[in-house]
This record gives structure tokens, C-alpha cells and sequence, in this order.
């Protein structure tokens, strides 16, 4: 089963509504929100039952028992996280502890263990399709083993279907160049960029295509909100023949995308001109993941 | 010689893993006393750095080769530097895989994907 | 005053926002800690740029004196050492600088060395003194460059000197991670930037989980505003959340923000607009300092 990938570099540029207008057109049955940090993805699909949950542990967490603490103040001496602190008492941040096991091993009274961390929950829709996603907890870092295991469970759960293997599988990455959005990256067939063409905009395509290229993913973009400044929408288009990315087509600002979204609709569903175009992307896109001799941009 | 191979289970005719550093087992088998050994891999569980702590496992049980579907870049280089050879199972039982190996059926693994940066605390 | 302006989505404006308060202040310094995708600097466009590299500790080891113990190897709670051929590994990338292999190995076999990561750019655009992180691309984390972000921020808050009018403008990531949660660590308060969509209400509620967590005094900004519904409007009234100001959907705003302009320094109702805004965020603070004492 082939994995697309949407991702953005930039937040706000329309990739989950991208995704969605995507698997409303494929009539995709498998499908995963990669975002673990603020998934969006369900809001917009219609009839999800209850998902079958999962706690997710990161990293244990270090904790300072207090009966047999001396202050000696070792273990805050050499976190490298500054992750503990005294005000009087030593206590560790379960925020910004890493569980490197540092101070446990330091301290002389054996007063720090690491201990398990609930870090976030697996959800996993299986009637009618198979749809994985997660919430990571607030303030946590462990977001690349959760995306990781969200894809993991994604594809697991298609084995396990009896249905026949969907062509391919979309994912709707997360914004930024980071853990998360490396560890969605590795494993696609092909990303489909969703950029915006403003000066902030083209500065964070940029940085997201050459991380997708340290990665060697078939690379492919789109423009959203391209009227907002066609000068810089031609700009990026430039770009993308220069440096060998599909450029797969524009897509208009579209007041009326706003109000299906907030009618958790998709904008394939209503006639607007964003649904239009979307529609257009989205056949280009196809030709690109499902042609075998394509080969991989370097 | 010896080989190893990630496994599902401790029974050789179990399938082949699809992932080498989560596999839950690694078959350790001796082509001429043909004696199999199951090892637990730690690795499976562990937060990040699966690939390196598996090859770890593998690489101290002095296998001459390694069957395996995949294989990533760390474990890979610990491979390299341990002069492990590895080859490319196909799907199926270990058994068959042990099978193929030794009529030559199997190549040379060639494609070593890069790391999935899984480790967590970043 | 520290003010962090955060969203939770991505694109609802926290730039926007964070780039004109600064603007508008008499004197600021302008911190970018959205570290993966900066965005100020190309606002501000400063001057006088002095670069800092900020890099990881990642160990080197002697071999001559190893005695092949694995105390590191087994130590190693994310598997970046590896021991074959009877020498010890580093495996770089995923190495986190806890340093214990080091602190451990009883041999004092292991060093460190410095591995760039990132960098830090401090220049100054009029009265504003601007300081952008970025991290290198390829890099997983960028929490130790938030970390000296703020630090550097501090040096020059007491560089001012006696300025009382100066404030710190904290631009965060989108989010809730604990990149986010860094960058408002020393925040005196915390502007909530929303879009009226369902997206944005939801990630609205995420963000301001968060700072009630933490908290941190906070107010909301509704940005984009346009007609009808605004499910992040109905989300603060029905949690009695402060709104600090409704910036209607703006073409000329929109525009000027494409193009990297800074709206208070183009137009007069913009300087208006964000000075009424700052003025409002710090009686905010002064009014929660004076009921809490």
C-alpha cells in the first residue's frame, strides 16, 4: 500500500484541509493524522464511532523520593535538561525530563527512579475505513515514536482487514521541519507540499523541501491561497521547475472552504472554487504515486 | 556458519519479522549442527535507537550473516563493522527463508533505509 | 514585561501579532522561538547581525583507553552507543548530550565534542532588537536554541538598563509541545492568537489547557474575524476567557503581511490598532499583579 504524504512547513496553509478534500475524492479507506501535537483531521470526517484507545508511554520520567533526598543537589548539578530545580525541595520536571537516567545512577541516597510516563493516546477508527491519529500530552517531546507508532498502527490495522489493501494511504503530516515531521516523512511513496505564497510562506517551503530532499521522497507542491499575491505565487513556481518539484497547480482563497469546514464538510462536497481546484491537484497527484517507472527526485 | 533472522515467534516455522529492530525474536541458527536458538529482542520496546541495540544483540551472537526484509542505516553500519553479511528474505517462514539461503535462492539486501528518528524526550 | 504570543494551530497569525506589538513599543526585543520555521526576521529585516552557533556535546571516544567494560553502552538509555569489533560507537543522530557516558565510564575513556545544530542571529530593526533561532534542517529538536533564546533575551533586558518601557515579545511555536512550553517558561503573560474556524477554535482549546496549566495570566486575540459564526469567539465567552481584541479579515493587512511588511510601520491605524493592544496586555498584567498581592 502506498503512503502520500501532505505536509506544510509552514501552519495554516491548508494541508489538513487539503487532506480531507483528498480522501473524500479517493473514497479513501485508509487514512492517518500524523499531527500528533494538534490533530485537526477527525473534526472533519463525519461518522466516527468510538475509537479503540491506547495509552502511549514515552520516556520514563524521573521522580525525587523525598524521604530519602539530602539536597546534596548532584543531580541538579548535572541535568543537562534543566530539568531540576530546588525551591527548597529538589523536584524534577516531568516536562522537560528526558529520562536519561543521569541522576538516577548519580544520586547517593538512591532517592530518584525512572518511572513510566503516559505521554499520550493512540486512537484507531475501523468501521467503514481505517483511520489512525493521536493526541500527544501537552508540554510533551516525544511526538517522533507517537507519529511512528500512528503509522505503525495504520498499517497493522489494514493487514488485519479483510477487505482487499487500498491502493494507498494519506497521511496529513504536522507543520514544521522537526521529530515529528521526519519521522512521517520516512517510509512515504511521495509528499505533496501545501504552500502559501507569502514572504514568511516561501522562506518555510523552502526549509521543508530540503528536508524532504535529505530524504529522498518523491516531492511534489501545490499553491493555496494563490491569489492572495500572484507575484509571489509565480515566485514559488519558479522554485519548484528550478529545483525539479512537480508543481502540481493553484488553489484560490476561498471564503466559502472556511464554511464547509465549519460544517465539518469537505470543500469537494460544495461547489466553490477551492473544491475545483483541489480536484485538480488531486488528479495530478495520482498520477504521480501510482506511476511505477516514476522515478524518485533526487 | 551461523545466521540470524528476526522472527515472530520461537518456532522456525514462523514468519520472518517485517521489522528488524521491533522483531520480537531473532532466530540464531547453525547451518552445521542445524541447532536454532530464540533470542528475546530488548530492542523491540525500547524508545529509540531500536536499530542499533538489535544489531547489538545480533552482531555479540557472532552470526556470519543476517536474514532480514529491511535493514536500517545505524544497524546497518554495525553490520558493516562487524563484517555481517545480509540478505533479503522473502515472505514466509524462517524455516523457507533458511531453506532458500542455503540453495542460494536469496540476494544480497541492498536498499538500507534511513533512520526513523523514533527516539523519544525531543 | 515578558509577553509570549502563542496559538496552538499554525498560521492564525502569532507573527502577525507578535511582530507588531514589538513594533509598536517604544523599545522591545523581539524573541523568535519558533526555531523550525522562523519568520520575524524577514519582517524586521535587522541590521547589524551577529551570529552565535549553538551546538549539542556529543561524546568522542578514546580508544586506547577503553576497556571494552560497556558501561556506556549499557547506560545509554536511547542505544547511541554501540560496542563491535571491540570499539565503542557513537551513533550521532540519535545521541541526546545527557553526558552520562561520560560522568560513567570508568576509564574517563569518553570526551566530548561540539556537533552544530542551529544558530542564533541578534540584530536591531529601529526600536526593536530582534533575536531569531533556526535550527539546521535535518535536526530533530530545537529546545537547546529556545533554551539560549531566552537567555540571550534576559542579557538584554538588563542591558536596557533602567528603560521600564522596554518588553520582551516571545513569538512561539504552534503547539502544545514542550517546545511551546520553553518558550513561555518566564512569560508574565500569555496572548492567545485564534481564527474563527473550527480548526482554530479546537487548537484554541488546546493552547489555552496549557497556559492555565502553567498558570500563565492570558487573553485571547481573535484574528481574521469575518461575519457570522466564530467558533473561537463562542469557545472564549462560554470559558469567560478575557478577549483582547477582534483584528477583522483585512485585505490591506493581509496583504502588507504577505509581502513582509510591518503593518504599524506602514500605517497609522495599525500603529493605532497594536499600541492600543500592548497598552491594553500590560494593564492586564498590572491589574492581575495588584489583586494577587
Amino acid at each position: 500500500m502506498k503512503q502520500l504524504l501532505i505536509l506544510s512547513g509552514k501552519g495554516g496553509t491548508g494541508k489538513t484541509t487539503v487532506a480531507g478534500a483528498f480522501i473524500k475524492l479517493a473514497n479513501g479507506k485508509a487514512y492517518a493524522d500524523c499531527d500528533v501535537d494538534a490533530p485537526n483531521l477527525h473534526l472533519i470526517m463525519r461518522d466516527l464511532k468510538e475509537p479503540e484507545r491506547k495509552d502511549y508511554y514515552g520516556m520514563d520520567k524521573a521522580v525525587i523520593d523525598q524521604e530519602r533526598c539530602s539536597a546534596c543537589g548532584l543531580c541538579e548539578e548535572h541535568c543537562r535538561f534543566h530539568a531540576i530545580d530546588h525551591n527548597p525541595l529538589y523536584r524534577v520536571n516531568p516536562y522537560t525530563c528526558e529520562g536519561c537516567g543521569v541522576c538516577e545512577r548519580l544520586c547517593p541516597e538512591g532517592a530518584i527512579t525512572l518511572q513510566p510516563d503516559i505521554a499520550g493516546e493512540l486512537m484507531l477508527y475501523r468501521k467503514d475505513r481505517v483511520f489512525s491519529t493521536a493526541k500527544l500530552k501537552m508540554g510533551s517531546g516525544t511526538s517522533g515514536l507517537l507519529v511512528t507508532e500512528v503509522k505503525k498502527q495504520l498499517i497493522n490495522a489494514v493487514k488485519e482487514e479483510e477487505r482487499a489493501e487500498p491502493e494507498f494511504a494519506i497521511i496529513d503530516g504536522s507543520p514544521g521541519i522537526g521529530c515529528p515531521v521526519i519521522a512521517s516523512i520516512t517510509g512515504v511513496d511521495m509528499t505533496l507540499v501545501v504552500a502559501e505564497p507569502s514572504i514568511s510562506g516561501i522562506s518555510d517551503m523552502k526549509r521543508i523541501l530540503d528536508t524532504a530532499k535529505k530524504f529522498n521522497v518523491k516531492t511534489a507542491l501545490c499553491v493555496n491561497k494563490y491569489d492572495t499575491n500572484k507575484k509571489n505565487t509565480l515566485e514559488i513556481e519558479k522554485f519548484c521547475k528550478e529545483h525539479h518539484i512537480h508543481f502540481l497547480g493553484k488553489i484560490p482563497y476561498d471564503p466559502e472552504a472556511i464554511k464547509a469546514i465549519n460544517n465539518i464538510q469537505s470543500i469537494t462536497e460544495v461547489e466553490c472554487p477551492s473544491g475545483d481546484a483541489v480536484r485538480r491537484v488531486f488528479e495530478k497527484t495520482m498520477e504521480i504515486l501510482l506511476n511505477e517507472s516514476e522515478e524518485i527526485d533526487k | 556458519m551461523k545466521l540470524a533472522m528476526p522472527i515472530e515467534g520461537k518456532d522456525s516455522m514462523k514468519n520472518v519479522s517485517p521489522s528488524f529492530g521491533r522483531a520480537p525474536y531473532f532466530l540464531i541458527y547453525d547451518t552445521d549442527t542445524k541447532e536454532e536458538k530464540y533470542l528475546e529482542n530488548s530492542a523491540a520496546t525500547t524508545q529509540g535507537g531500536a536499530g542499533v541495540k538489535a544489531a547489538q544483540i545480533v552482531a555479540d551472537s557472532k552470526v556470519d550473516v543476517l536474514l532480514t526484509p529491511r535493514c536500517g542505516k545505524n544497524a546497518a553500519e554495525v553490520f558493516e563493522d562487524s563484517g555481517i553479511k545480509l540478505y533479503k528474505t522473502r515472505e514466509g517462514s524462517a524455516k523457507k527463508n533458511i531453506e532458500d539461503f542455503t540453495e542460494d535462492r536469496l540476494s544480497p539486501l541492498e536498499e538500507i533505509h534511513a533512520g526513523f528518528h523514533n527516539h523519544g524526550g525531543r | 514585561m515578558k509577553i509570549a504570543v502563542l496559538s496552538g494551530k499554525g498560521g492564525t497569525g502569532k507573527t502577525l501579532v507578535s511582530v507588531n506589538l514589538a513594533a509598536a513599543a517604544d523599545q522591545a526585543v523581539y524573541i523568535d522561538c519558533d526555531v523550525e520555521e522562523p519568520n520575524g526576521h524577514l519582517f524586521f529585516k535587522p541590521k547589524k547581525v551577529k551570529t552565535e552557533i549553538v551546538s549539542n556535546r556529543i561524546p568522542v571516544i578514546d580508544h586506547a583507553r577503553c576497556t571494552g567494560c560497556r558501561t556506556c553502552v549499557n547506560f545509554c538509555k536511547f542505544n547511541a552507543l554501540a560496542y563491535i569489533n571491540k570499539k565503542v560507537k557513537v551513533f550521532e543522530d540519535i545521541c541526546h548530550s545527557c553526558g552520562g557516558c561520560q560522568l560513567f565510564c570508568p576509564e574517563k575513556a569518553i570526551d566530548e565534542k561540539d556537533q552544530p545544530m542551529g544558530k542564533i542571529e541578534s540584530g536591531v530593526s529601529e526600536n526593536v532588537r530582534v533575536l531569531t533561532g533556526i535550527l539546521n534542517t535535518g535536526e530533530a529538536s530545537g529546545i537547546p536554541i529556545i533554551n539560549r533564546l531566552l537567555e540571550q533575551g534576559v542579557v538584554m533586558d538588563s542591558q536596557e538598563g533602567e528603560n521600564t518601557n522596554g518588553h520582551t515579545v516571545i513569538d512561539c511555536p504552534p503547539g502544545s509541545a514542550c517546545s511551546v512550553m520553553e518558550s513561555i517558561e518566564d512569560a508574565d503573560y500569555c496572548v492567545l492568537v485564534a481564527e474563527p474556524t473550527l480548526f482554530g477554535s479546537h487548537n484554541l482549546a488546546m493552547v489555552h489547557e496549557l497556559v492555565t496549566l502553567f498558570q500563565k495570566p492570558h487573553g485571547v486575540v481573535l484574528n481574521k474575524c469575518l461575519e457570522g459564526e466564530n467558533p473561537s469567539e463562542a469557545y472564549c465567552i462560554e470559558n469567560q476567557i478575557k478577549i483582547l481584541e477582534r483584528i477583522p479579515f483585512d485585505h490591506k493587512l493581509g496583504t502588507l503581511n504577505s509581502n513582509a511588511l510591518i503593518g504599524v510601520r506602514e500605517e497609522e491605524d495599525y500603529q493605532r490598532l497594536f499600541s492600543t493592544l500592548l497598552q491594553r496586555i500590560v494593564r492586564e498584567v498590572t491589574y492581575e499583579t495588584t489583586t494577587d498581592s
